[in-house]
């Protein structure tokens, strides 16, 4: 009964602190949209409007009001749903941004699964051969990750991949044969195209997909694996593990049953963390491989200085890392009897 | 005394990257007896106990003979030595703190030793790990079971520790400071409970400790060491005889209840007790 209470009270506690943390964003983003070396009235009206027009816009945006009373402006609209109209492209931002995130997420997702999928082990494995030629062979492996420019291996992957070999798909997220065949349902390509039975698009997109997500998984491996290899060393130095040996379970038993199951948490954490970041907008893949997502779209909005877009895009990258983190907090409970 | 269950003679441990041996030339045998091993911090007394397990993966081990029964220890592959560790010969560690994972349930972790070197359900270990707990005394041991690490008390802990290295009815065990961690109120308690264990089913009891009343009381015979060496064997109960001068010095070192209020006896090291070779 008390643990019950216990674990409420954590979560009105955790909501709170979400509340917070959103209205910390929210000023930050604000601020963020004053402070732009942008002018919003000139990029509406144009360079040729007449005076009288600079300011007629310029009191309809509110801009003649206080800063605070701007920013209660702002916070009513964000919580009613309108993150206003992008001047690049006409459209209210946020279906803008429905439309680019769903290509940001597959990538994303097909990039973390990678990084994650080739990280762990590798860490598990450098760790568990340390200062031996394993250990050395990752040590490589994930420097070369971390230190090559991601849009400069982008660039030498497509020209040997792509244009020498032809063993994977160019720029986009399809051959532009397919662009325009399988209606947009979800918006993620892999999905639509399933549903829409056309396979040819489907295994298009995936071989358009396969190359820029190795690359950032590559490059994400490299963070994952240094991070598994330090949780890895520290765990095997614990005493359990001693026990775990005289009990005479091998290696390979007393690696993955006991220091393993003890690092999840950790790994959890960094791996949402990495997910986070390239969520985020891998902002130079997207653009060596014209994927039209987030990144890019921030991007091209914050050249031109459209504030709506990017203040809202700032929103949606603070609220990917408060939700994150909150998933990490609940599998924390899940994985660790002592935070219970 | 009939033949021994251990026997080992000029054993020296180097640990990896060091430039002196941490064990030098220690020999002595183990029957079906409570033989103590007592020394300061460093003399070597741990490293012995892991030796014999060969849980010292950067150390290299040499001796003219390390015999189990009559397995030749030094010469078994890591894949033999498995069959061994947990089996006929385990540890029981210094503090169920640490040396219990944090995040696997007690039954769990008792049992696991049950199912790894016999061949049987989940169900069945489990009821293994039960029957053990309760012959160390844990009352209500289901529940016990379903619980973490953290959620039970140090003394219960290195009960469950015990269960956990006794469950494979092993023929020697080796008791790395057992108490050390434990609040004095349940020290005595939990040395009870294994002394009694040891003597019902025969075992071999290798007790690593710095505490000579605890080894006078617990133990048939002591072995004394100092840096790397032994410096003298005696019966328990003739350990107030002890005719080396670094033993006398540590029984002097000892506070004693009731005794002088005078400043105790600080330990004299001899350079020469270093060379010395054990009687």
């Amino acid at each position: 009964m008390s643990k019950r209470r216990l674990s409420l009270q954590g979560a009105t506690g955790q909501i709170g602190t979400i509340l917070v943390t959103l209205l910390g964003l929210l000023i930050l983003t604000f601020i963020i949209g004053r402070m732009m070396p942008a002018d919003p009235v000139r990029a509406i009206v144009g360079e040729d409007a007449t005076r009288e027009t600079y300011e007629q816009v310029f009191r309809s945006l509110g801009l003649d009001r206080p800063l605070w009373e701007q920013f209660f402006y702002y916070l009513g609209d964000v919580l009613t749903g309108d993150f206003g109209t992008s001047i690049r492209t006409g459209q209210p931002v946020i279906q803008d941004i429905l439309h680019v995130m769903p290509a940001t997420i597959e990538l994303a997702t097909f990039a973390i699964l990678i990084g994650a999928g080739l990280g762990v082990p590798m860490g598990v494995i450098a760790a568990v051969n340390k200062d031996r030629w394993p250990d050395h062979v990752v040590r490589v492996l994930s420097l070369f990750g971390h230190s090559m420019p991601i849009f400069w291996t982008g660039m030498i992957a497509l020209i040997v991949l792509y244009a020498k070999l032809d063993l994977v798909g160019g720029s986009g997220r399809m051959d532009q044969f397919y662009i325009g065949l399988v209606p947009e349902t979800t918006g993620f390509l892999l999905i639509d195209s399933l549903l829409a039975g056309e396979m040819d698009v489907f295994w298009s997109a995936v071989n358009h997909l396969i190359l820029p997500a190795s690359l950032l998984g590559y490059s994400s491996s490299a963070y994952i694996t240094r991070m598994t290899r330090s949780f890895m060393l520290d765990q095997l130095g614990q005493e359990y593990i001693t026990t775990a040996r005289v009990k005479g379970l091998s290696k390979h038993q007393t690696i993955w049953r006991h220091a393993f199951v003890n690092i999840r948490v950790q790994l959890v954490t960094i791996v949402a963390l990495a997910y986070g970041s390239l969520l985020e907008g891998a902002v130079l893949i997207e653009t060596v491989f014209a994927w039209p997502g987030f990144g890019q779209y921030l991007t091209s909005n914050l050249i031109i200085g459209d504030m709506n877009a990017v203040m809202t895009c700032v929103l949606i990258v603070g609220v990917i890392f408060i939700a994150l983190n909150l998933l990490s907090d609940v599998l924390y409970r899940l994985f660790d009897p002592r935070t219970r | 005394m009939t033949s021994p269950i251990l026997d080992v003679k000029n054993l020296h441990i180097r640990y990896g990257g060091a430039s002196a041996d941490a064990v030098r030339g220690v020999s002595f045998t183990l029957g079906r007896e409570r033989l103590g091993i007592v020394g300061e911090s460093g003399s070597g007394k741990s490293t012995v106990g892991r030796a014999l397990l060969r849980l010292l993966p950067s150390a290299k081990i040499t001796a003219e003979t390390m015999r189990f029964e009559d397995i030749e220890l030094l010469s078994l592959t890591e894949k033999q030595m498995l069959g061994i560790r947990g089996r006929r010969m385990s540890m029981i560690l210094q503090d169920p703190k640490f040396s219990l994972n944090p995040i696997r349930k007690v039954g769990d972790q008792v049992a696991e030793t049950y199912l790894r070197h016999f061949k049987c359900s989940r169900k069945e270990a489990g009821e293994k790990a039960i029957a053990m707990l309760e012959a160390v005394k844990i009352r209500d041991p289901e529940r016990v079971c379903e619980q973490y690490p953290h959620e039970i008390s140090g003394g219960m802990g290195q009960r469950v520790m015990i269960a956990m290295m006794l469950l494979a009815d092993p023929d020697v065990v080796i008791a790395d400071e057992p108490t050390s961690a434990l609040d004095v109120t349940v020290r005595l308690q939990v040395l009870n409970i294994l002394d009694s264990l040891v003597r019902d089913r025969g075992i071999g009891l290798i007790m690593i400790s710095h505490d000579l009343n605890l080894v006078r009381n617990f133990c048939d015979r002591v072995l004394i060491m100092y840096a790397g060496r032994v410096v003298e064997t005696l019966a328990a109960r003739d350990l107030d005889k002890a005719q080396h001068p670094y033993t006398r010095g540590l029984l002097a070192a000892q506070p004693r209840i009731g005794g002088a209020r005078a400043p105790l006896a600080v330990l004299d090291r001899r350079p020469e007790w270093l060379e010395e070779v054990s009687r």
